[in-house]
């Protein structure tokens, strides 16, 4: 099986911003890890795709320690911001006229948790394609992807033909921590890379134009005691103060 | 002058209460601006819910109705509302941020050439397009974002703004749609319920969520008793979902739901930013936690200092006889 994921490298959330701490985003190392997972039992390759920064060669060593094959890195300056159309447009230049059996990526940026690139890249590409995929299973005869994703109501099971395009939550897997071996077979792995010239022009897109903190909560109140008073004192609040009961 | 559409979900033989969030707020755009709003069902039996949209004040309604659509597929989704969009022809075409919408909205936006603004806590129409706040870095700070477009996609978290009737006569279209299932290249073998789900989520007054303080099936009931006294549903955080105590639909947070109830208990929840990302726009938080510093206490309207398994019990009763009274 041929996959290609598309991985981003993004800030890290979980740390303080002004760490400027940069990390594979989440739901693309969850979906490095089921490619990985598939071509470990059904054999394969891994492609990865990567639009970003010079400095965003980390990211790629990284998934490349974790077990990919071999990746593409479309060299963007280092203050350019792309927003999900122009990524999408990218990406499906790329992509267009090679033959993945799957391309898999995250199903939102951890960043900017926009959700878009994923459905607009298979549109693009003219494939079928399930987003939110909580589970991946493969039947080899059928050339069939079944995928498990989290739907409004319960989990959706659909098998789609391949090839297709899969977005994966980060609920499906724990990704692997590079191993020092995988760490240094990365070293050797190919990056080809290439510089994006010109952005694409004539896309409706949507533009930042400022970050704000958002709208602070007034500040709470605690309540200690023995738990049968704080049990009387907070239905007396919500009642009476609150008013939500 | 321009035109609104909003798109109306149906879930369990009902309008999404999200949807007519979004409805009302596009209401109250095209009333400030003197633009047309219109609106937008597409379920097996679509004509049966037009009544209950008209209550909410769109001057025309399309209607799409297909058997196809009373499961959750993305192919005829998309073509659907690319129909009603070619048809309506609206400058900005707005979306509960459901599954359903997250599912198909980038992939529209391609097809239908349109800029695509997705769960934003609140939107505005500007000179020659739409300006969203849109929540990133896990709900840590918001991004004033612009779509310049002649066409605007806009999917909106639930618990954004207030749904409110406004009852008009509304013309309604039905739009001539018929599904091929032989062009249907995907299949949906399957929908798995978790049977918890009697009362969504994204559309509860009350969320009664559970964190890793709610280790094992006891504290489980007692979340369950409480979600059932209060009328509320069930949320639980990534943790108690890998343990496998709580179904994965249960899920609030980044990675799950968005949630926005009038009252949120966050049970045994220590606040990990993930989590908080799906709720801190609920109304009032009430936080039950035997660590003090635990950082779910600062989102915390009421902030309980104990231990759930001790609290739970005496605030079950208290709320028994506060209903009781009632």
């Amino acid at each position: 099986m041929k996959f290609c994921v598309c991985i981003k490298q993004v800030p890290d959330v979980t740390a303080p911003i002004h760490t400027g701490r940069m990390v594979l985003n989440a739901y693309d190392a969850s979906a490095v890890e089921e490619a990985l997972v598939l071509t470990e039992k059904y054999g394969g390759e891994i492609d990865l795709v990567l639009i970003g920064p010079e400095g965003a060669k980390e990211t790629i060593r990284k998934a490349l320690a974790m077990g990919a094959t071999r990746a593409t890195h479309l060299v963007t300056g280092d203050d350019v911001r792309l927003d999900s159309a122009v990524t999408a447009k990218l990406l499906a230049d790329h992509l267009a006229g090679t033959d993945y059996d799957v391309i898999a990526t995250g199903k939102q940026a951890q960043d900017t948790d926009a959700g878009l690139t994923g459905s607009m890249l298979a549109e693009r590409l003219g494939l079928v394609y399930a987003s939110n995929a909580v589970g991946l299973e493969v039947e080899p005869e059928a050339r069939t992807l079944v995928v498990t994703r989290q739907g409004d109501v319960g989990q959706e099971i659909i098998a789609l033909p391949m090839p297709c395009l899969v977005t994966c939550s980060n609920d499906m897997n724990d990704p692997r921590i590079p191993t020092l071996k995988g760490i240094m077979a990365a070293k050797r792995k190919p990056i080809e890379t290439r510089l994006v010239e010109a952005l694409p022009e004539g896309l409706p897109v949507t533009v930042v134009v400022g970050i704000e903190p958002p709208p602070e909560r007034e500040p709470g109140q605690i309540i200690e005691g023995e738990p049968e008073e704080m049990a009387h004192i907070l239905v007396e609040k919500l009642v009476h103060e609150a008013r939500v009961l | 002058m321009a035109k609104i559409l909003t798109y109306v979900a149906v879930q369990d033989g009902k309008l999404k209460r999200s949807s007519l969030e979004v409805l009302t707020r596009c209401r109250e755009l095209a009333e400030a601006g003197g633009h047309t709003l219109e609106a937008a069902l597409i379920h097996p039996d679509a004509e049966a819910h037009v009544d209950a949209v008209r209550r909410y004040g769109p001057s025309k309604i399309y209607t799409i109705t297909d058997p196809i659509f009373s499961r959750h597929l993305n192919t005829p989704l998309l073509d659907a509302l690319n129909a009603v969009i070619g048809q309506a022809r609206p400058m900005l075409t707005a979306f509960a941020s459901t599954e359903a919408v997250k599912d198909i909205l980038g992939a529209l936006a391609v097809r239908t050439d349109a800029a695509a603004l997705s769960d934003v806590s609140s939107f505005d129409l500007i000179e020659g397009g739409v300006e969203a706040l849109r929540p990133v870095m896990a709900a840590k700070m918001l991004a004033r974002t612009q779509a310049k477009a002649d066409r605007v996609l806009v999917s909106v978290r639930s618990g954004s703004y207030e749904a409110v009737e406004a009852p008009a006569e509304a013309e309604v279209e039905a739009i001539p749609f018929s599904f091929d299932p032989a062009s249907l290249r995907q299949t949906l073998r399957e929908v798995v319920t978790s049977g918890s789900g009697d009362v969504d989520l994204t559309e509860a007054p009350v969320v009664v969520a559970a964190g890793r303080g709610v280790r094992d099936e006891e504290g489980k009931r007692l979340v369950e008793e409480l979600a059932a006294l209060l009328g509320g549903a069930i949320g639980a955080t990534r943790a108690v979902v890998e343990t496998g105590l709580f179904p994965a639909t249960a899920q609030v947070g980044q990675t799950g739901k968005v949630v926005s109830p009038d009252l949120y208990f966050a049970i045994g929840i220590s606040g990990a930013i993930q989590h908080v990302a799906g709720m801190a726009n609920s109304r009032v938080i009430v936080a039950i936690n035997k660590d003090p510093d635990a950082p779910i206490f600062k989102y915390a309207t009421y902030g309980l200092v104990g231990d759930l398994f001790k609290v739970l019990p005496p605030l079950i009763e208290e709320l028994k006889a506060v209903k009781a009274n009632a």
